[in-house]
């Protein structure tokens, strides 16, 4: 079984984490078109190489990123959200309670 | 009388004070504590133990190592056996198995006859035609190529797992692996070292490396003693290491216990199999490897029946004929495939002992004794050219036959990491390439065979490890070994056939060839066509005689035709060992005990276990109507502790619940409650749940049993995202609940004593509260999911048992009474709320199941919002209604269809029969022209029966919702 390197509680078992899909930036929902956003929900881009994913080590509910080569399986590097998310982020609200 | 044995330094394994008996077939066997089942057989001459696969052939051990599907036997709680692998004192009645009659008589042994009407592929292509044949057949030839019987009744054994760690995981504990764990120890790792045999030494043990033998026994004294009194070396016998994973993560099986070893590196000491030379009826029962006798005799004192002939592919074997001449075996003669030895030596050392040398020859033939299962006579040729014989027959009548076509290292494992199998033509030799990160090799499996280079090249290896370890050591020893010991073209084809590539599926030379012949050249392909390698020895035999027949017949080299992917098991194992204990988790709230005092049907509900109902489960409608009637006229209280409940405390945590879920949350008041309904990215409802707000900062939101860690999981994502200022907690196990309903549960709260004023002008409907209840602090909902007035009551765990025997005290008055999820189900069902997960898929949006009025769509956001607002702006495909139907006609279940004109076009997701409405009442996904309340559905019951439900006005119960608002 693979060791995976949980940037909280070290190397673990990869049995203890969970998968969650790759890391793709949200396009505007409002503004993008049908297609861009199917294509953000649907599709996966399936190329060899170096992918960014979302993984959850499971018994501490901690989400973080890993960068994991997608033919040989050789996880690079994992690391914390904030690194790649440091900014609040905020959509254009439209204060209309019903 | 017991059996008499060979005296020391023979037989190192036995107790010759403890003598033990066993029956096999119907016979008393003898032998002594130490003995397995197939050394006890030998030693009272018993060679026969089984059937081979397909022709139903005479066979007996093989390599005396378990290493080989020869010695499959049956014992009274298990099929297929390996003799090797039962010790003799442990059992009680055993016999062979896959015969018709006895195992010496075997009316099936008559397909052997036949064999050349059944080549290979000859099942696939000759059973099939006329078509619907093969139902006929299938049944004849299962019977007949079959293994061991398993007995069904057997009692399950305790089986278990254990973890171990360790810096370095040595793998064969011969000569290689003793070095190197010694090395590595010393250098200050710690050490697991794991061999399948019982004795430390692996060959050392039974195998003299030179002629003289001179410091064979203190080499394995010194190393054995080192290791076993070494603090850092920990040491698994009789376990085997069956796979290497990742990362070395090492199954080893040692019994009945599966110990799951994580390593920081690891050291592959493996050895190597020993090869058979390929010849007719090279199967015949007395016919061993070189190192199968040397283990009967070193192991277990047993000097099998003479005269012995020893067919040599290299000096290893000349070693042998002259221990077991030491021993007392007669030998009529040494047959030698090469024109002589490499050490010169050797021919000398045989005539000093008599032994009648024959080189550049081979055994080309075997001959039964009378009784068709036992050697009785060889036929020995000159060789004239790779696998061509002469024309001048020497015979030799003799008893036993041990051979040495040289060795194949023990690959396996090395190739589950992804080394590579590379094939040397100057020593006729595979070797391992290509290693993974942190494996080393040592060793015969590393192709050095001397056994100075042997210890040379273990410490090696321990050295190896601890610089994977980051640990000091000093420089690697020069390793040298010229030795050959393999023999090119060890193979003989004979024209009547019968030469055996791989005895456990019964295959020829002529089967490997047809193979490549029809056109199957991939070394893969010849596998899956021919099933070479695929027995239970996974081709430790049969791979290299394979590879190199593949290569002459494709004229490729051997390295590019190559072995078959090794791939876990080693060795075959049991799936109780797999399993483990039986051992189910599972979650129980406070109030269990409680439960199953009052006599609850208890169920599984995700990881927990809830009660269906209270009363015997055949009085379940009872049951649940009388709970139904008491929660509609009286008052009810059911454990919902299984709920999920997750804590929002924050600036944020508005905002934070307005972008999760799907209706506003900015705006909500403090002390009112809102519907939470959560969306996928799909736009798919996904979860569902009560969101309470309890301060402008503070929320307290449920959701399902099954799906609160999904939904905790979601959220903790998004805010990774969005870096909003709030804390987010899952409290499913702090907090208990129960739902107190029913007209009289207001009176039920004030008997237990509460201070919080719950009249509905002051408390009303869909409000939340803060307070004391029958002096436990609680958190109060009024909800309407069972359609009545209620409270659901959330206390911290600790206390809840208590608040629950206060309030079926309190409650005693108005006959109270616990109801369980069933009645829970149909209360709902009643009211027409939707059960996330159960009336809806993975394809439901909230426009389908009437939930479009909990979607704002005028807030900036919510997850998902974009793929609804897609969704539920094309016309609509299917919808959720309710229909009812009369108690007489055929009651649908849940999955039956919805039908229109013929074509699906839904499902029947919910449907109980009401007592308080005396009808059945379900939800369906319908077209949606047929949703509107005049209309009917045609819903296809059990055995094809149709009903046409007339589509009902949700909710089935009280339409007003005036009782819930009392």
């Amino acid at each position: 079984m693979k060791i995976m390197q949980c940037p909280l509680n070290g190397p673990r078992n990869i049995s203890e984490f969970v998968y969650g899909g790759q890391v793709e930036p949200m396009p505007d929902p409002q503004q993008c078109s049908d297609k861009d956003w199917a294509s953000y929900v649907f599709y996966d881009n399936n190329a060899i190489g170096i992918v960014r994913e979302w993984w959850q080590h499971a018994p501490s509910s901690y989400w973080f990123i890993a960068e994991r080569h997608n033919a040989s399986d050789d996880i690079l590097r994992t690391y914390d959200p904030g690194e790649l998310f440091s900014e609040r982020v905020d959509f254009t609200t439209g204060e209309n309670e019903p | 009388m017991s059996p008499s044995r060979l005296e020391h330094p023979f037989g190192q394994l036995i107790d010759r004070d403890t003598p033990v008996t066993f029956e096999f077939e119907g016979e008393t066997v003898q032998g002594y504590a130490g003995d397995n089942v197939a050394s006890a057989l030998i030693g009272e001459g018993r060679w026969l133990m089984s059937r081979s696969f397909k022709y139903h052939r005479p066979r007996g051990p093989l390599s005396l190592a378990g290493h080989d599907a020869n010695t499959l036997i049956q014992t009274p709680t298990a099929a297929n056996r390996l003799a090797e692998d039962l010790m003799a004192k442990d059992q009680g009645t055993l016999s062979g198995q896959n015969y018709l009659g006895s195992l010496k008589f075997d009316y099936y042994s008559l397909l052997d006859r036949l064999g050349r009407f059944l080549p290979v592929g000859f099942y696939y292509r000759a059973f099939f035609k006329p078509r619907g044949m093969w139902r006929f057949w299938e049944n004849v030839i299962r019977n007949a190529a079959g293994l061991g019987v398993a007995n069904l009744e057997a009692t399950p054994r305790y089986t278990d797992k254990q973890y171990l760690f360790c810096d370095v995981a040595v793998i064969g504990a011969g000569p290689a692996g003793l070095n190197a764990a010694l090395t590595a120890a010393t250098g200050g790792a710690e050490v697991l070292l794991v061999d399948e045999q019982e004795l430390l030494g692996g060959a050392l043990t039974y195998h003299r490396f030179t002629l003289e033998d001179d410091s064979r026994a203190q080499t394995l004294k010194a190393l054995s003693n080192a290791v076993a009194n070494h603090d850092k070396i920990r040491v698994l016998t009789g376990a085997t290491c069956n796979a290497w994973f990742s990362d070395h993560y090492l199954p080893v099986f040692q019994g009945d216990r599966l110990y799951k070893v994580r390593a920081k590196t690891c050291v592959l000491a493996t050895g190597s199999s020993e090869q058979p030379v390929v010849f007719r009826n090279n199967d015949l029962p007395g016919i061993v490897l070189c190192s199968g006798l040397e283990r009967l005799m070193m192991h277990h004192g047993v000097c099998p029946e003479g005269p012995a002939v020893i067919l040599a592919g290299n000096d290893d074997a000349y070693l042998t004929a002259i221990t077991a001449a030491e021993a007392g075996l007669s030998i009529a003669g040494v047959v030698d495939l090469r024109s002589e030895p490499d050490d010169l030596a050797l021919p000398a050392a045989l005539s000093e002992l008599g032994i009648t040398l024959y080189q550049s020859a081979t055994v080309y033939e075997a001959h039964s004794d009378k009784s068709g299962a036992q050697l009785g006579a060889v036929t020995i040729y000159p060789i004239e050219s790779e696998g061509k014989v002469g024309v001048t027959p020497t015979h030799l009548e003799c008893r036993l036959l041990a051979m040495s076509a040289g060795f194949m290292p023990a690959y396996q494992l090395a190739c589950h990491g992804g080394a590579k199998l590379a094939y040397h033509d100057d020593k006729s030799e595979f070797t391992l390439t290509e290693l993974p990160e942190g494996m080393h090799l040592a060793g015969s499996v590393n192709s050095t065979h001397d056994l100075k280079a042997v210890c040379a090249d273990g410490r090696n290896a321990g050295r190896g490890a601890l610089r994977a370890l980051a640990l000091e050591t000093d420089n690697d020893e020069t390793v040298q070994c010229e030795r050959h010991v393999n023999h090119p073209w060890p193979i003989f084809k004979h024209p009547k056939g019968r030469e055996f590539v791989d005895f456990d599926e019964d295959l020829q030379i002529k089967d490997i060839i047809n193979s490549a012949r029809l056109g199957y050249r991939d070394i893969q392909l010849v596998k899956r066509y021919s099933t070479v390698g695929m027995g239970p020895s996974q081709g430790r035999h049969s791979a290299l005689t394979t590879a190199r027949l593949i290569a002459d017949a494709t004229e490729r080299t051997v390295t590019e035709t190559g072995v078959t992917t090794a791939r876990p098991p080693v060795k075959p194992e049991s799936l109780g060992v797999l399993a483990g204990r039986r051992f189910h988790p599972i979650k129980k709230t406070p109030m269990d005990q409680r439960h199953l005092a009052l006599g609850a049907h208890m169920i599984p509900a995700g990881s927990w276990r809830r009660p269906a109902f209270y009363g015997a489960l055949d009085h379940r409608a009872a049951n649940i109507a009388a709970e139904a009637h008491a929660v509609r006229n009286g008052v009810g209280m059911i454990d919902v502790s299984t709920l999920g409940g997750i804590e929002l405390r924050g600036p944020d945590a508005a905002e934070f619940m307005n972008r999760i879920y799907t209706y506003g949350f900015l705006k909500q008041p403090v002390g009112k409650t809102r519907y939470a309904a959560l969306a996928n990215e799909q736009g798919v409802i996904i979860d569902d749940g009560v969101a309470a707000r309890l301060a402008e900062d503070h929320f307290y939101v449920t959701a399902t049993t099954t799906g609160v860690d999904r939904v905790y999981s979601e959220m903790l994502r998004w805010n990774a995202q969005w870096r909003l200022d709030l804390d987010i907690a899952q409290v499913t196990s702090a907090y208990s609940a129960v739902n107190v309903a029913g007209p009289f549960s207001r009176d039920v709260l004030e008997q237990a004593g509460c201070n919080i004023e719950l009249s509905s002008e002051s408390f009303p409907y869909l409000a939340c509260r803060e307070g004391m209840v029958a002096g436990i602090p609680a958190r109060l909902m009024r909800v309407g999911f069972v359609g009545e007035l209620g409270f659901e009551l959330h206390v911290p765990s600790l206390m809840a048992q208590t608040l629950w025997d206060k309030l079926m005290v309190a409650g005693e008055p108005f006959n109270i009474k616990p109801f369980g999820v069933e009645t829970q189900r149909l209360l709902r069902l009643e009211k027409g709320h939707i059960i996330i997960g159960q009336d809806t898929d993975g394809m439901s949006h909230p426009g389908e199941v009437g939930l479009a009025w909990a979607i704002n769509r005028k807030k900036a956001f919510f997850v998902g919002r974009r793929s609804v607002d897609i969704l539920m702006s094309q016309p609509l495909k299917r919808q959720l209604v309710g229909f009812t139907l009369s108690p007489s006609a055929p009651k649908p279940e849940e999955g039956h269809l919805v039908l229109r004109d013929g074509d699906i076009v839904g499902t029947v997701t919910s449907c109980e029969y009401s007592p308080t409405l005396a009808k059945v009442i379900g939800l369906a996904y319908v077209h949606p022209d047929d949703a509107q309340p005049d209309s009917e559905v045609t819903i296809r019951t059990a055995d094809g029966v149709c009903v046409q439900a007339p589509i009902a006005t949700l909710p089935f119960y009280d339409p007003g919702n005036a009782r819930q608002q009392l």
